[in-house]
């Protein structure tokens, strides 16, 4: 287990104050949670053996800071406010791992902003839409459905750990509001359809990128690795067995080293 | 004390295994396996028949709201009903209460103060304005508002729509969800400065503010009675005597469910069956449509996370199946029973919660529109003549449309 430090960064000219989480050494890696919050979790522990690992949390989404969303509007301004975080944390062209919601963010700055991404890692990502296969809404799904949905292995430790409720009250009630004000913040940028405009972007991509996802993800379907996959120029894509919404935690080992080989090659 | 009765025009034909086979009676209930729009038409002009009868019988008011997507109570636009209950009560002097547009959900807002201009006119003077924020189902999933941003747009909608009538020149709006080059509304209203305004609430402190703020009536529209709105309601007197304004009781409203039959027993016979398709089938609702994240904001949030009030809501719900009309009658949540039963109940309600402006449904769920008429005719007769004077001696009601604000004298004569 590698130490973790927090920072807490001022952007958006003092109006955001976003924590971000950062360890290990070597070249930096920016991570962007997904919709329930960020959780520092052994995926990331591993990436911290061999990169320099950011994890900011997305506006608004910080305890202590729930007015952090209010400044931004739009997408626009989210992936302008970014830029500045990135800039803020002297940060050039890392590369950008986004999982879920963080996995549309990243694909965002790469697209907006080709240079600023050395390479892009793409975790079951959010963003585009068929009619045919509908992304689920996961706002008003009750938690249960969730993991159903979510989880390869529903009844399996990894999913009965985001069901599992804190034993102590006021932890509990804690946890509630963490993750409500984060789907809160995360949905005003995806609300009520998560196609905000990015398949017309996508083909700015200019990073190289690869792109995971889990053959039984019955939140985002397997077939939009294809969609991404087809729209970004020289992106690779690994499918991986045994794994739903959050491949990189439901077959860690593996998930690690594609993406370990992927950053270092 | 002024009356107003509420109608949700709800559908009265849900099959009996409704709430099992389908998820939720909002949002998606599929019309092509429910609805039947021969059925359907009668409904409005029943809702319609019966809110006039009201009228006649001597009620200070009659109500409609806004619902979308929903066999709950769907009259997406309001104020066609209104405008047909304003042309067909000309002669009386009845309140048209429009409990009303959404305010976020009409695009772009100017439309309610238009809307609101004509129903005023039309009547010649005897709108009160509704101003909903929309429930979650209507605004975030029905017409795709940011749960987030629902209130924020709601802000901005009353804000224009104020303006709007008011204003002595033309404008621009340049706002964060409105830019509206010219506004310039026709028709403005016949009431001035604006006709009384009512914001419909569910308890929320952010509402009890904004009601204050503007020295609006807050109307706290609940299913769950005065036991269960207690709590609210001395939290809204409270909130209202810490910052020193006048405590007129006219300031607030209520709805309660109300079924008057000429002795308990009868009641508990003819209602009992409607009383529980209403709870049953008209309210079965998944809480994650309630309240999708951002819905509320985060002090709102944080508040009822807190208190447990979800906790206490929901799993009081839960149990609501299970109930008979005793139930119902003990908790509460339905006053109901016999003409002096009734009034007892009512009075201590209306004394207890300190609210003047009280709307009463007197069509519950499947109630059949013979019934819903009788319904009508005994409170309109035995009960409402007394409560009527409860608070009229000590204030002004000055949410009350000004031409309305003495007693109607044809109550009873009108039968």
């Amino acid at each position: 287990m590698v130490a973790v430090q927090e920072q807490t960064v001022s952007v958006w000219e003092n109006r955001i104050s976003p924590k971000v989480q950062v360890a290990g050494s070597g070249p930096p890696v920016v991570f962007l949670h997904g919709a329930y919050g960020l959780t520092w979790d052994p995926f990331l522990d591993g990436l911290a053996e061999h990169f320099t690992v950011y994890a900011p949390e997305h506006p608004g989404t910080t305890l202590g800071d729930p007015d952090g969303i209010k400044p931004l509007d739009n997408l626009w301004d989210l992936v302008l406010y970014y830029d500045e975080l990135f800039a803020q944390l002297g940060l050039d062209n890392p590369t950008v791992i986004g999982h879920s919601f963080g996995g549309m963010v990243a694909a965002e700055i790469a697209a907006c902003y080709p240079q600023r991404v050395g390479k892009l890692v793409l975790l079951s990502p959010i963003g585009l839409w068929r009619d045919d296969v509908p992304v689920k809404n996961w706002m008003i799904m009750p938690l249960e459905e969730v993991v159903k949905a979510a989880f390869y292995d529903p009844s399996g430790p990894l999913a009965q750990q985001m069901l599992s409720v804190p034993e102590d009250e006021k932890e509990a009630q804690d946890l509630q509001i963490r993750v409500t004000w984060s789907l809160a913040c995360t949905g005003k940028f995806i609300w009520p359809i998560p196609d905000k405009g990015l398949k017309k972007r996508i083909h700015r991509i200019a990073s190289p990128t690869l792109i995971i996802w889990g053959t039984g993800d019955k939140l985002v379907p397997p077939v939009y690795a294809e969609e991404f996959g087809s729209r970004i120029a020289g992106s690779r894509i690994e499918m991986v067995e045994q794994a739903a919404h959050l491949p990189q935690l439901e077959q860690l080992e593996h998930v690690s080293g594609l993406v370990r080989d992927f950053i270092q090659s | 004390m002024k009356v107003s009765m509420f109608h949700l025009m709800p559908y009265r034909d849900l099959p009996d295994d409704f709430e099992k086979k389908y998820h939720s009676v909002w949002v998606d209930p599929p019309w092509t396996e429910l609805g039947d729009p021969e059925k359907v038409g009668q409904y409005y002009n029943w809702s319609l028949d019966e809110l006039i009868h009201a009228a006649k019988s001597g009620m200070d008011g009659i109500c409609v709201n806004e619902h979308h997507q929903n066999a709950y109570g769907f009259m997406p636009n309001p104020n066609l009903m209104g405008s047909v209950l304003a042309r067909a009560t000309n002669d009386m002097d009845v309140a048209i209460v429009q409990m009303g547009s959404t305010l976020p959900t009409t695009n772009p807002p100017t439309r309610v103060a238009e809307e609101y201009g004509m129903l005023d006119t039309i009547s010649g003077g005897r709108l009160v304005a509704g101003m909903p924020l929309g429930t979650a189902m209507d605004a975030t999933l029905c017409a795709g508002i940011t749960p987030i941003e629902q209130r924020e747009r709601y802000y901005e909608a009353h804000d224009l729509i104020l303006k709007a009538w008011t204003a002595q020149d033309i404008f621009a709006w340049n706002g964060k969800y409105y830019q509206l080059p010219k506004v310039n509304v026709w028709p403005r209203p016949i009431q001035q400065p604006h006709p009384p305004i009512w914001i419909p609430g569910f308890g929320s402190l952010s509402t009890w503010e904004f009601a204050a703020q503007h020295n609006h009536c807050y109307c706290f529209l609940s299913y769950y009675g005065p036991k269960t709105g207690k709590s609210v309601m001395d939290g809204f007197w409270q909130f209202i005597g810490e910052r020193d304004i006048e405590p007129n009781p006219y300031r607030a409203g209520f709805l309660q469910l109300v079924a008057v039959a000429e002795t308990d027993a009868k009641a508990e016979a003819l209602y009992e069956k409607h009383i529980q398709y209403f709870y049953n089938k008209s309210l079965h609702i998944p809480p994650e449509y309630f309240f999708p994240p951002g819905h509320q904001d985060y002090r709102s949030l944080e508040n009822n996370v807190r208190k447990g009030i979800f906790k206490s809501y929901f799993d009081k719900l839960d149990k609501i199946p299970n109930w008979k009309f005793k139930d119902f009658v003990d908790e509460g949540f339905v006053i109901a029973g016999s003409p002096s039963t009734v009034r007892d109940m009512l009075t201590d309600a209306v004394k207890d919660l300190r609210v003047g402006n009280l709307m009463v449904l007197l069509h519950i769920g499947s109630m059949p529109h013979d019934l819903t008429l009788k319904n009508i005719d005994m409170f309109s007769s035995e009960v409402m003549p007394h409560i009527h004077d409860v608070w009229d001696n000590q204030w002004e009601n000055h949410w009350w449309p000004e031409k309305l604000r003495t007693k109607r004298q044809a109550s009873i004569a009108a039968l």
